[in-house]
């Protein structure tokens, strides 16, 4: 036997004896890749998320026995899907990351999944709503909602439930807004209504001046109008439009997505939207027990002025995941298995009971029906009904929207 | 063969071309320094293979910010509508193999740089007859209508969520698109050092002295007979495909695209690069696009909510201190040393 | 009344409401582009300043409304003298690139300090009692906010025309747009009068700006969402003119009205298509003068 040989046998049984025996005496660091929009015009809802993953971490950190968790934070900043790919491939090859998180935007999640896909590394959806992403990646779990598991139960309910018996849809005139559209006239239609009229409300680039779309709605003279705009900035302008419009006292009941009542900026609303009706997913005002001690820690850490809103519950529901897996793998993250460890998971999050779809990925949760009111003063949201655990219905019902 | 005398080159026509093509050859001549910045670039993948994700798409704003160079510093023409072409040519290479499932590269970027020289052959011999705001808000438009388009079309271009399904095959049938990314920066590479060799070979060619003669005497040079406006709907051409090379660049190596590309953004953005690194001279676009995203990135990870503190501090001081551009020290210091050792 | 009748009122009136918006937030950068040839991308910034300092005036000095305008405006006037004098003085005599290049970098700068004093999200400027009603006119509901507005702008407009035409200053102005080399010899002193014209036209920007919150919305990046907007204005009316720039913003706000109400899948293509229009046969503007 050469020399060399001899060594080769030899190194190769060292490294065989270092990999057997190190993992099971070594505490793990799991490192999670974040990518999320910090600047630009998505700024404010990637710092709350970020907020929600240190809240999170911060409260079970200890869970973690002698493994730990450390966050490589990004800025996708505009959501073109080139800066946030590039970021996911940077965080995958220098970085070694374990678990990829974030994404708020469907492009960033679209252009990333293929290095996940190739680099096998679970993703976390934060955001990222259109029904397909989850068909995109084997690794691609979703924390967050789809469009649909929101809207087209809305639609179903507002014919059956609230009475609209003519409808009008107003939405902001991109991908997700064509989303919920199409989700709502669905629902809407499932349920026996026609719909009366669809509004293109404007690009996602600047908030519009809400009034010429509002004003052909209440020219038309619907029982209900259904609206959806990007949670955040759109959302007051809007209120004061249909305050100035006088739409509530011509009969015209406001209902959207939970996006329009986003705790964030339900403030800024003012007594304009008392009475709207929305659909969403997670409000601040929920009554549980989970919820009000997610909230107090919040308020806690992050003072008063700002409840958390239903970004906050996403980004914190992803870090139980991640909690979750490398509890299960005992901080040996492999992606099949964490992929695994979450089909079927079980979790209680602030927003009620939440599970991991085992064949989809995606996530199953309640469904809630609130109403803005006035409470002490200020606005609150009051929960009406609960529809409780509802999967994408996009997928099940094999819309064309999910058929990509 | 040694120079012609000036006087005697005066005084006979012929011997004053042979001037002009000596005067044109000297400018041509690529010094081994030229070759520096690309031996740099050609050695990340080898010693910095993992920044090739990165590297990738500052070789594409490179590529995009000379397009832009070749009319704004060579040409004159300020314009913040060069997205356009950028855009075309991203979706016509997206599209080639999204929809119509031609999925070979090369080919691909060809089709992309054509579309979108002819749109910029179209658009230019319309637009070229403007100067100062109105060119301005004509090029914004024209590109705001085409983004305002491939939002209202998305089931053809996937709009703001964007183009799904492009799946590019191997490059030359044998490189494959690594997890790295170091095929997809070689190939950037290649065809951002092709272009940028045509393009300074274009602008030492008579062609370009005129373009020069333009930007600095318009009238003039219609006087002694030049075609003003087919001189610059030609550059503009040229610089439109180029544009429209480096989207589809853009829309290959990262198999997918929204339309951002088409965005106001994405035109201010480059014009920012370029002239931050100096216009007129091709290594400012080269200078400018580097330094812009490092900063961007370097300072984004520093703190991601205000990198916008430090791009636009280093805005105000490039204007401020250095009106030339970045590469424009690097000029002043060259020529400082020149004088000094005469 | 007959619904396309009613359909038309809205439209009219609506769309007036909007254009007097741009007029107030562009008129300021048409004069000052016009008279100092910088092509100041920062006027948006300025604009977005005004509702800041409106929004902290009322919301956090417990000030009314209309105190806080004019406040709003007064800082952002004395805030943009120092501005000019150190920075804009600088390039006034520089190629077009680098004013844009600078101004482009003032922008992020004040947008970056926003976000670092205010935070990304949105806030708002809550609005009096007597401007949340409606005033019935013809048969028909309208705004008083809106109409607010509408008599902000008009009242500015006849202001402005009548300033440049009746007064000292305005004459100084109209000679220094015309010919500055000119307006130097005869002994106006143009540097101040730079700098008190630019202050001025921030001054209705910050004005504009602080209107505009309770339509639109504010967020730092207010500071660039509108800024191809004011850029078309003021292209389409023509640099310099107070008339051009408001008969612009009526046509804007018009056809960017009409359109959203009648063809609302179209999106910003309207005004785009009409800016193009305009310019292709007036490139120096409707008013302009080539």
């Amino acid at each position: 036997m050469s020399i060399i040989r001899y060594s080769c046998l030899l190194a190769a049984g060292l490294g065989l004896a270092v990999a057997v025996c190190l993992p099971a005496a070594r505490a793990e660091t799991v490192k999670v890749g974040v990518v999320l929009p910090l600047s630009g015009g998505a700024a404010d809802v990637g710092q709350t998320e970020v907020r929600a993953l240190k809240l999170y971490y911060k409260q079970h950190k200890a869970e973690l026995g002698d493994n730990d968790i450390v966050l490589i934070e990004r800025d996708s900043k505009e959501p073109s899907g080139a800066t946030a790919m590039t970021l996911t491939r940077e965080l995958v090859v220098q970085d070694k990351v374990d678990l990829l998180l974030g994404y708020q935007f469907s492009p960033d999640a679209i252009a990333s999944a293929k290095v996940a896909t190739q680099a096998k590394k679970p993703m976390i959806l934060v955001n990222a709503q259109s029904s397909y992403l989850t068909t995109l990646s084997p690794y691609i779990v979703r924390l967050s909602t789809t469009i649909w598991q929101i809207s087209y139960p809305a639609g179903r309910y507002a014919y059956e439930k609230l009475g609209c018996k003519s409808l009008i849809v107003g939405y902001s005139d991109f991908a997700p807004g064509r989303d919920v559209l199409a989700a709502v006239k669905a629902g809407y239609e499932k349920a026996g209504g026609n719909l009366m009229d669809a509004v293109p409300m404007g690009g996602p680039a600047q908030v519009p001046d809400y009034t010429p779309f509002l004003q052909r709605i209440a020219n038309e003279h619907p029982k209900c109008m259904f609206v959806f705009t990007p949670a955040g900035n759109f959302n007051p302008p809007l209120a004061r439009t249909y305050s100035d419009l006088r739409m509530k006292q011509s009969g015209i009941r406001f209902l959207g997505t939970g996006d329009v009542s986003d705790d964030t900026t339900l403030q800024q609303l003012g007594d304009n939207a008392v009475g709207w009706i929305t659909v969403g997913h997670y409000t601040a005002d929920l009554d549980t027990p989970a919820n009000q001690q997610f909230v107090a820690a919040w308020r806690k850490e992050y003072g008063n002025d700002v409840p958390p809103d239903f970004f906050a519950v996403q980004a914190y529901d992803a870090m139980a995941a991640v909690f979750h897996i490398v509890k299960t793998l005992n901080g040996h993250i492999d992606a099949d298995k964490a992929i695994a460890s979450l089909r079927g998971w079980r979790h209680d999050s602030p927003r009620g009971p939440i599970m991991i779809d085992p064949e989809t990925r995606d996530i199953v949760q309640n469904i809630y029906v609130q109403e803005i009111v006035k409470r002490d003063g200020k606005l609150a949201i009051k929960i009406l009904d609960t529809i409780p655990a509802v999967k994408d219905p996009c997928k099940a019902l094999k819309a064309p929207a999910c058929a990509k | 063969m040694a120079d012609p005398d000036p006087l005697e080159a005066a005084a006979d026509p012929e011997a004053l071309g042979r001037a002009a093509q000596a005067f044109v050859r000297a400018r041509d001549d690529l010094r081994p320094a030229d070759a520096i910045p690309w031996l740099l670039a050609l050695a990340v993948p080898f010693l910095l293979s993992q920044e090739c994700a990165f590297g990738t798409q500052i070789l594409i704003m490179v590529l995009f910010a000379l397009s832009l160079d070749f009319i704004l510093g060579y040409a004159g023409i300020v314009t913040l509508g060069q997205a356009a072409y950028f855009g075309l040519g991203a979706y016509t290479a997206g599209l080639l193999s999204a929809r119509l499932g031609w999925n070979e590269p090369i080919s691909g970027l060809l089709a992309a740089g054509l579309v979108a020289a002819a749109a910029g052959a179209v658009s230019g011999w319309i637009l070229l007859r403007y100067r100062h705001l109105a060119l301005l808000m004509l090029t914004i438009a024209i590109s705001t209508i085409l983004y305002e388009l491939a939002n209202t079309w998305s089931w053809l271009t996937g709009g703001f969520d964007g183009l799904m399904g492009i799946s590019i095959s191997p490059l030359l049938g044998v490189f494959d698109w690594d997890l790295e990314g170091r095929t997809s920066y070689l190939y950037a590479l290649v065809v951002s050092m092709l272009c940028f060799l045509a393009l300074r070979r274009i602008t030492v060619s008579p062609f370009g002295q005129t373009l020069h003669g333009i930007r600095e005497n318009t009238a003039r040079m219609r006087a002694i007979g030049v075609p003003v406006l087919g001189r610059l709907t030609l550059a503009y051409t040229i610089s439109a495909g180029i544009a429209g090379i480096g989207g589809g660049l853009l829309a290959q190596a990262n198999s997918f695209i929204t339309m951002q590309v088409l965005s106001f953004d994405t035109s201010a953005a480059v014009l920012t690069m370029l002239v931050l690194g100096g216009t007129g001279r091709l290594y400012g676009a080269m200078v400018g696009a580097v330094v812009y995203m490092l900063a961007a990135d370097r300072l984004a990870r520093l703190s991601p909510e205000y990198w916008e503190l430090g791009v636009g501090l280093l805005l105000v001081f490039v204007v401020l201190v250095c009106p030339d551009g970045l590469f424009g020290v690097v000029d002043r210091l060259r020529r400082r040393g020149w004088r000094w050792r005469q | 009344m007959s619904p396309s009748l009613h359909a038309a009122l809205s439209i009219l009136f609506d769309g007036l409401g909007y254009a007097m918006i741009l007029f107030t937030m562009s008129v300021g950068l048409s004069v000052t582009m016009g008279l100092m040839g910088v092509v100041n991308l920062a006027h948006g910034a300025f604009a977005m300043l005004g509702g800041y300092v409106a929004m902290v005036v009322t919301t956090r000095l417990g000030l009314p409304f209309l105190p806080a305008l004019a406040l709003a405006s007064l800082t952002v006037l004395a805030a943009s003298v120092p501005v000019e004098r150190t920075l804009y003085q600088r390039i006034y005599r520089r190629p077009e690139l680098q004013q844009m290049l600078l101004t482009i970098g003032l922008t992020m700068i004040l947008m970056a300090l926003t976000t670092f004093a205010f935070g990304p999200a949105p806030v708002s400027l809550p609005l009096p009692d007597f401007l949340n009603g409606q005033i019935i006119l013809a048969g028909r509901g309208f705004p008083v906010y809106r109409a607010f507005i509408v008599l902000i702008g008009v009242t500015l407009f006849i202001v402005l025309r009548l300033g440049l035409e009746r007064t000292m200053l305005g004459a100084k102005i109209r000679a220094a747009v015309d010919n500055p080399a000119m307006a130097e010899a005869a002994g106006i002193d143009t540097r101040w009068l730079f700098t008190l014209t630019f202050a001025l036209g921030t001054a209705l920007a910050a004005l504009g700006g602080a209107l505009a919150v309770n339509v639109v919305g504010l967020t730092p990046r207010f500071a660039l969402e509108y800024l191809v907007v004011l850029l078309a204005v003021i292209s389409m009316g023509g640099l310099g003119t107070v008339t051009g720039t408001f008969v612009a913003s009526l046509v804007i706000g018009t056809i960017e009205n009409a359109g959203r109400y009648l063809f609302p899948a179209g999106g910003a293509f309207f005004i785009y298509a009409a800016v193009v229009l305009v310019l292709l046969y007036r490139p120096a503007g409707l008013y302009g003068r080539s």
